[in-house]
C-alpha cells in the first residue's frame, strides 16, 4: 500500500470560520462514525464524513478544502438526523463548499461545483429552472462537464418524444424580484466583508 | 375537508416532471381543493443555492412565502426539493434576525406566517372516494432523502422509517411493501456531474425493491423519478439489472384510484412503461 504523506496547515482560524458560517459547533463531535457509517456516498469520498469533522476540529484548512467529499455530498442528511451529538454535518458540508469558493480552492470535483454555478445563472437571468438551458450552460463550462453531458446523449431523443425537455423558457412574472435578490445578496455580502464581521 | 391553498408547482413541473404536476392538479380537482397558483412563483433555488450561499438560499423561498402570505392561504408543493427549502426558509426565518436581512433581501414586509405543506400531508387528512382500487398492487413507496429530513425543520413523518404514503396507497387498495430503502438517497442532483454515483445510489434503491417484491416504486419527488426512471436503462447497462421497474408518482396513482382517465395521467412520459404491469393487473 502506498501512503501519502501529507502536511497540513493548521488553522484555529479556519475552525472558527466552519463554525461561525455552519452555525454548529463542530467540536462536539466524538468521532463515533455514525454519519460515515450511514452516508450513502461515503464509499466515493476520500474522506468521511467522520474525517472531515476531525479535519476541521483539528483546524487542517487546505487538508479539508481540497478533499473531494465537500463536493460529493449531495446534503441528503442522514448523518445529520442521526448524530448522536446533533451536529449538523450536512451544513457543515456545505459550508465548507462556501468557504473553498470564497477562498479560491480548485474544486476537487469540479464538474460538480460547474453543475451548481450554471444552475443558479439560470435562476438568476430567469426566475425559474429552465432545464435546457442548465444543461447547456453546465456543458460549456470545460471539457470535463462537455464530456460528463455528452455521457447522457442517449437520452435525449427519448426526452424530446416524451417532451421531458421544454424547447421554449419560461416566462416569469417574479424574474425581475429574482434579479433584484441576487444583487441585494451580494451587496449585502460586501459590506460584510467590507465592514468586518457585524 | 378540502380547502384552498397557494400552490407552488415547482421548475421541473414545466418540463421533466410534467405528468406529476397535471396529475396533481386532476386529482385536487375531483377532491375538490382549491389550489391557487402562486402568482409569479419562481425557484426555491434548489441544492445549488444552498450549497452556495445561505442568505440567498433562504431568500429565494422567501419571496414565494411572502407572495402567498398575501394570499393568506398555506403553502401546497409537490417536489420533495422545493418542499424541503421552503420548509427550511420558514425555520430560519424564525429568528428574528434573519428574517429583518431577508426582508431587506426581498424588499417586503414579510411577516413568515405561511404555512408549508406537501400534497401527502394534504391528502392524508382527506377521504379519498375510491371508485377503482388498485386491486392489491405491490409497491415500495420511496419518499427519497429530503422529504422527512430533519423532522425539526419539516415535521413531516418519522424520519427514518416515514408511512404518509403507505397509509395512502393502502386506502386505494395497493399493498404498500415494508422495506429499508424509504428514506435513501438516490444521488439526488449529481445525474449530470457523477452519473456514475447516481447510477449506483439508484441501482441499489432498483435492487432494494426487486428484493422486496415490489411491482413497481411509488414516488413523490421528481429529481428521485428522474433518477430512477429516466437514468433506468443506463443504470442496467452499469450494473447488469433490468430495465424493468415502474417509477410511478402517487399522485397517478391516486389519479386512477378515482376513476379518472388514465391517459390524462400520462404514462406513456415514463422511460419505464407502467403500462403494461397496470394493464396485467386490471388497473388500467
Amino acid at each position: 500500500m502506498t501512503t501519502t504523506t501529507v502536511i497540513p496547515s493548521v488553522s484555529r482560524e479556519f475552525l472558527l470560520a466552519v463554525q461561525q458560517e455552519s452555525q454548529q459547533n463542530v467540536l462536539r463531535c466524538y468521532q463515533c462514525g455514525k454519519c460515515s457509517a450511514g452516508c450513502p456516498l461515503a464509499y466515493a469520498m476520500d474522506l468521511g464524513p467522520r474525517r472531515v469533522m476531525r479535519a476541521v476540529q483539528l483546524g487542517l484548512k487546505d487538508y479539508v478544502l481540497s478533499c473531494t467529499s465537500i463536493w460529493i455530498c449531495v446534503s441528503c442528511e442522514t448523518c445529520s438526523v442521526r448524530c448522536p451529538r446533533e451536529i449538523d454535518i450536512a451544513r457543515v458540508m456545505e459550508s465548507l463548499r462556501m468557504i473553498s469558493v470564497e477562498e479560491g480552492f480548485s474544486p476537487a470535483e469540479k464538474e460538480v461545483e460547474i453543475f451548481h454555478r450554471a444552475f443558479l445563472e439560470v435562476i438568476e437571468k430567469r426566475g425559474r429552472a429552465f432545464e435546457t438551458e442548465l444543461v447547456a450552460s453546465y456543458s460549456m463550462g470545460g471539457v470535463g462537464a462537455l464530456r460528463t453531458s455528452m455521457g447522457n446523449i442517449a437520452l435525449l431523443p427519448g426526452m424530446l418524444s416524451k417532451g421531458k425537455l421544454a424547447i421554449v423558457p419560461p416566462s416569469v412574472s417574479g424574474a425581475n424580484d429574482v434579479k433584484k435578490i441576487f444583487a441585494k445578496v451580494r451587496e449585502i455580502e460586501q459590506r460584510e466583508t467590507s465592514g468586518g464581521s457585524e | 375537508m378540502p380547502g384552498a391553498y397557494a400552490y407552488y408547482p415547482g421548475c421541473t413541473q414545466e418540463s421533466s416532471a410534467k405528468e406529476y404536476g397535471e396529475s396533481t392538479k386532476l386529482v385536487c380537482e375531483e377532491l375538490g381543493i382549491e389550489l391557487h397558483e402562486i402568482d409569479g412563483w419562481t425557484c426555491c433555488g434548489a441544492s445549488s443555492a444552498h450549497t452556495t450561499n445561505h442568505l440567498l438560499s433562504v431568500a429565494l423561498p422567501a419571496r414565494d412565502l411572502q407572495v402567498a402570505e398575501e394570499m393568506g392561504m398555506p403553502v401546497a408543493v409537490i417536489c420533495a426539493m422545493c418542499y424541503s427549502r421552503l420548509k427550511y426558509a420558514s425555520h430560519e426565518l424564525n429568528d428574528p434576525k434573519t428574517l429583518a436581512l431577508v426582508n431587506e433581501v426581498i424588499e417586503k414586509d414579510f411577516q413568515n406566517t405561511t404555512q408549508v405543506l406537501h400534497l401527502l400531508e394534504i391528502l392524508d387528512k382527506e377521504r379519498i372516494p375510491v371508485r377503482k382500487p388498485l386491486k392489491r398492487l405491490k409497491v415500495v413507496c420511496y419518499y427519497g432523502c429530503i422529504l422527512a429530513r430533519p423532522k425539526k425543520v419539516t415535521h413531516f413523518d418519522d424520519e427514518e422509517n416515514p408511512q404518509i404514503m403507505d397509509r395512502l396507497l393502502g386506502k386505494l387498495d395497493a399493498v404498500s411493501i415494508d422495506w429499508g430503502f424509504k428514506t435513501e438517497c438516490c444521488g439526488a442532483s449529481l445525474t449530470l456531474s457523477r452519473r456514475d454515483l447516481v447510477r449506483d445510489l439508484s441501482h441499489r434503491v432498483l435492487e432494494a425493491a426487486r428484493r422486496a417484491g415490489a411491482d413497481c416504486i411509488v414516488v413523490a419527488c421528481p429529481m428521485c423519478h428522474s433518477n430512477l426512471d429516466m437514468q433506468q436503462a443506463g443504470i442496467a447497462e452499469q450494473h447488469g439489472s433490468k430495465a424493468d421497474i415502474p417509477i410511478i408518482y402517487f399522485t397517478q396513482l391516486v389519479g386512477l384510484s378515482l376513476g379518472l382517465n388514465p391517459g390524462r395521467m400520462m404514462f406513456d412520459r415514463h422511460f419505464v412503461d407502467p403500462q403494461p404491469l397496470l394493464r396485467e393487473k386490471g388497473v388500467i
